[in-house]
């Protein structure tokens, strides 16, 4: 079955990438920001994808820590790191745009910029805990993916009350047809592209395992 | 639930007895709390409201990711973990005691190092006693309650001391801001008590929801 998926989802995603350039060139210049803008159509689904993946790790660790499926952990480490991966785009393309739209590369007290980075922290943090915390690191990592799935709102709203310049969320459903429509395209591409991974990352993960038992059992 | 709350008190009571004949924690997060306080006081020039709201919640919450590196480790070092985890009582009851404890003892710092930092840096800690005191409980709950979970999780790892400031403080970062800007708005030349009490609001919230999901948590993990 997952050799049908895999390969299918990652030639849709790469026809989509490779169609996307033309797209985001065919949409309008914003009438203030000019060419920089063209940034945000993988600025934001980067981002997006990011915080799916966060809740992701968050359900799945919840699943784990409540049933101790391996499947769930598998999933859950999948989401982690593809939280970070997906962040570091989102960290990355966003400061090349605020350098220009703002005038500074970061700007602290500003909701989404903190929630961004806080959260990728985070998702770091599972992963370091999953490196170097030996054995039973999987319950750890489980319960910092809990964690971070419930900071969300609390992030949000705490730094919600400071005043903020990135756009609201409000921006995307305002976009003119003639720019929304690269913008869903690429969040398409992306989410696609996600899933593909997730899939062969808990593959591996699964496969990883099984390697290990199998050791385990020719050694005794 | 009596028996559980009771259970709690007894196991907070047995720490704070070792605690009070050791005084190994006592003595130790206190001086380093003052030790951040003496590297704040020459990384600002002249610290203004919000730089000393700063200072004290960084003293704080350094001096208590020392004290939970230390309660556990305790218990692991004299091998008494495995002989907590066996006691007849629910697991949350070993959590509770020891975030009582750590709480008391935390609480205690603060009572030291609030009025220190009002002399060094003339800040205006009278002002508002009740709203600060209040500020500062519900920020070290929330912080302990994330801290106390991943610290008994941790005390089996090898490299615990570097592992838990680097998933505990990510994680306590609401605390952080609320707090901050809590303190910070009480601290201000024109001071915005309403502002104050909007952030109390919101780590009384923090804490309900970390607790119960650390209460909850706690009980999956330390299964074995």
């Amino acid at each position: 079955m997952q050799r049908v998926i895999v390969p299918g989802l990652l030639a849709v995603a790469a026809l989509m990438f490779a169609r996307a350039p033309y797209l985001i060139d065919a949409a309008p210049y914003e009438s203030t920001m000019g060419l920089v803008q063209k940034i945000f159509y993988f600025h934001v689904p980067a981002a997006m994808t990011s915080m799916l993946s966060a809740f992701v790790c968050g359900i799945a660790s919840v699943l784990y820590l409540w049933r101790r499926r391996p499947a769930a952990d598998h999933t859950a480490l999948a989401g982690a790191e593809l939280v970070v991966v997906f962040g570091v785009i989102a960290l990355v393309t966003g400061p090349l745009w605020a350098r220009k739209a703002w005038g500074v590369w970061w700007q602290w007290g500003d909701a989404r910029l903190t929630i961004t980075f806080v959260m990728w922290m985070i998702f770091v943090a599972y992963l370091l805990l999953r490196r170097f915390g030996g054995p039973g690191s999987e319950v750890m990592s489980a319960a910092v993916g809990l964690f971070g799935m419930a900071l969300v709102p609390f992030v949000y709203l705490s730094v919600n009350f400071w005043r903020t310049i990135h756009p609201t969320t409000d921006v995307v459903r305002s976009l003119p047809p003639e720019m929304a429509w690269p913008f869903r395209w690429s969040i398409v591409a992306f989410v696609l592209f996600y899933a593909a991974l997730v899939l062969v990352r808990v593959r591996l993960e699964r496969q990883r395992l099984a390697l290990d038992e199998a050791y385990a059992a020719l050694e005794e | 639930m009596t028996t559980a709350l009771r259970a709690a008190w007894l196991i907070a009571a047995k720490d704070l007895r070792t605690e009070f004949r050791s005084r190994e924690l006592v003595y130790t997060t206190l001086f380093f709390g003052m030790a951040c306080v003496l590297v704040f006081a020459f990384a600002f020039a002249a610290p203004s409201g919000d730089a000393i709201a700063g200072v004290l919640w960084i003293a704080v919450l350094f001096s208590g990711t020392v004290a939970l590196g230390r309660t556990f480790e305790r218990e692991r070092q004299n091998e008494t973990l495995r002989a907590l985890l066996l006691a007849p009582v629910e697991r949350g009851a070993v959590y509770l005691g020891k975030l009582i404890g750590l709480m008391i003892l935390l609480g205690g710092l603060e009572l030291v190092l609030v009025p220190i930092i009002g002399i060094l840096f003339t800040a205006p800690v009278g002002r508002a006693p009740w709203l600060l005191a209040g500020l500062l409980l519900s920020g070290t709950l929330g912080f302990a309650a994330v801290g106390t979970l991943f610290s008994a999780m941790l005390s089996r790892v090898q490299s615990r001391d570097i592992l838990l400031p680097v998933v505990l403080y990510p994680l306590t970062v609401p605390v952080v801001i609320a707090g901050v800007e809590g303190t910070a708005a009480i601290f201000a030349a024109d001071p915005r008590f309403d502002v104050a009490r909007m952030w109390l609001a919101m780590l009384i919230f923090f804490d309900a929801v970390f607790v119960t999901l650390a209460l909850w948590t706690f009980g999956a993990v330390m299964r074995e």
